[in-house]
């Protein structure tokens, strides 16, 4: 089968791999239908992630038909066209149990601190991901969903990460009515979370970025105000100024280890790796957030360290709150937000390329080339 | 063992202010503390461990699935044996990894050669789309790394030059 090769930093390519199989009675072979590159894979494309082996795919965005299950499946059939959460999670551990299915226990070997990932390094579990032809998912009773009768596939696969990661970063965020929130980032979770601030009830919801067009996709897409911090001399003070000098009442941090915007946090963070990645955008955050306010992070950052005003939010009296989108607690709500109209997730998408074409979308995606917002991948099969 | 009073009556004014309203995980989570039981709950079936699984030492076992993807092997893969004998809380965890993925790039050159195949780094790097999206940033950046290039040629050349007297 034909499936995305990471080969070292910055260099992917498409490879035939042999097909998937069976290694576990509650596991699935999926035929993928749709992947998509996430920004979150930005980090292992430029190799910041520890334990990204060269041979992996990546890809933890997909949805696809089942094509085979092992012998302890009982919630999918052959067949089934299905939605598959980024995370893997089993359903019978202490996490699982309390519906934090981004933390199974079962289901990463490799590090305790990571819930289990498609297609996301050794750290994440060392599964292979979407990005190809045909996966194998584990635990297929428990995360994988029916795609309701009607739903557009390219509405469908966002509901494996964006959609959810987005709604979580909001939720966390405990938004109550009339708060102004701040978002950090205009990629595709970003403009997710600015989108469902509003159905919390905020009563102002701002985003900053540095890509114009990013910040003029987000303000037609998320009705929300958005600005160029590259324009601001300290986006700090200039959110300060922008709420009566109180500080936003949420901020969100939706970009995680990719940061631009401070040079010692890039050098240090992305360039030299002596940090988990810039941590710009929450040293933003927790500096722009009133006292008393919640940061909730959704951006991702590598295991070791980052550099952050922890002081700050001692004595602000912070709440920070974070997590992977737990996705199969959210599915039922978000499945419902996206049939009446609530959430149109395929408007998110401004890329359709053949899986072949990995390279060129990975390219594309980092270098922000021909205002990419969404990138969907599609295998030949699901082209016929 | 729960948490109730009578384990802890010996502490005076155990759980008096507790409120379970005053969840800041919530919704997240919903709190039923099954994690105060220990790691007891109902394992799934265990996949057969066939190949060789590096697992964190924070844990005492392999977890019931896990990924099959690309084993430990080569130079790399001792990296990474070494690194998994540090938990998860050590720089010498991590940083090893990291030193073993980069040992690993050489190692998938040597490996492409030895199969026959001659990596294409211009298409991995997905210059095409750079080249159709981006050609004069792409030719900027081409013309500054060829001039690096060759004043460092030229350097080095001088430098040996000078040696010669």
């Amino acid at each position: 089968m034909l499936a995305m090769n990471y080969r070292g930093p910055k260099r992917v390519r498409i490879d035939e791999k042999p097909m998937p199989e069976i290694k576990h009675p509650q596991d699935a072979i999926v035929r993928v239908t749709r992947s998509c590159i996430c920004g979150s894979d930005l980090h292992l494309y430029n190799g910041n992630v520890p334990d990204t082996r060269v041979g992996s795919t990546f890809g933890h965005e997909f949805t696809g038909i089942v094509e085979e299950i092992g012998s302890e499946v009982t919630k999918l059939k052959v067949g089934d066209h299905v939605i598959v959460p980024f995370n893997i999670s089993c359903g019978q551990c202490a996490f699982c149990k309390q519906e934090l299915y981004g933390n199974c226990h079962e289901a990463n070997p490799e590090a305790t601190a990571v819930g289990a990932i498609f297609g996301y390094s050794h750290t994440a579990g060392g599964y292979n991901g979407g990005q190809a032809e045909y996966v194998r998912v584990p635990y297929a009773n428990v995360g994988p969903t029916v795609i309701p009768e009607g739903m557009d596939p390219d509405d469908a696969v966002l509901l494996t990460d964006v959609v959810p990661t987005g709604y979580q970063a909001a939720e966390m965020a405990g938004i109550q009515k009339g708060d102004t929130v701040l978002i950090f980032g205009a990629g595709p979770i970003g403009i997710m979370a600015a989108k469902c601030s509003w159905l919390f009830g905020a009563g102002r919801v701002i985003v900053l970025d540095k890509e114009e067009y990013r910040l003029e996709f987000a303000r037609n897409y998320a009705d929300c105000e958005a600005y160029n911090f590259e324009e601001m001399d300290d986006p700090v003070l200039w959110a300060k100024k922008q709420t009566d000098w109180m500080g936003a009442d949420v901020c969100i941090d939706a970009v995680g280890a990719e940061a631009a915007g401070n040079v010692m946090q890039t050098i240090t963070g992305r360039k030299l790796l002596l940090q988990a990645g810039s941590a710009t955008a929450l040293h933003w955050a927790i500096n722009s957030v009133k006292k008393g306010g919640i940061v909730s992070i959704v951006g991702v950052y590598g295991p070791t360290d980052n550099l952050v005003p922890i002081g700050n939010v001692l004595n602000k009296g912070l709440t920070i709150r974070a997590n992977q989108a737990s996705v199969k607690r959210l599915l039922p709500r978000l499945i419902e937000h996206v049939q009446n109209g609530v959430i149109n997730p395929k408007g998110l998408i401004t890329h359709r390329i053949p899986l072949e074409d990995v390279a060129d979308g990975y390219r594309m995606f980092s270098e922000k080339l021909d205002n990419c917002i969404k990138t969907v991948l599609i295998p030949p099969s699901a082209r016929m | 063992m729960e948490n109730t009073p009578e384990k802890f009556k010996h502490i005076k004014g155990w759980g008096i202010d507790a409120d379970p309203k005053n969840d800041p995980t919530y919704p997240m989570k919903r709190r039923t503390n099954e994690e105060h039981k220990g790691y007891s709950w109902e394992r799934p079936t265990q996949q057969p461990i066939n190949i060789e699984v590096l697992h964190s030492n924070e844990r005492p076992n392999v977890t019931a699935v896990f990924g099959e993807s690309v084993p430990p092997s080569g130079l790399s893969g001792m990296i990474r044996r070494f690194a998994f004998k540090y938990s998860e809380n050590s720089y010498l965890h991590w940083l090893p990894l990291l030193v073993a993925d980069r040992v690993n790039v050489v190692e998938g050159i040597v490996e492409d050669f030895a199969g026959g195949k001659v990596p294409n780094i211009f298409a991995e790097k997905g210059y095409m789309a750079e080249w159709k999206h981006n050609r004069t940033g792409l030719l900027t950046k081409m013309a500054v790394v060829a001039a690096i290039t060759a004043a460092g040629v030229m350097l080095l050349v001088r430098k040996d030059d000078d040696d010669e007297y």
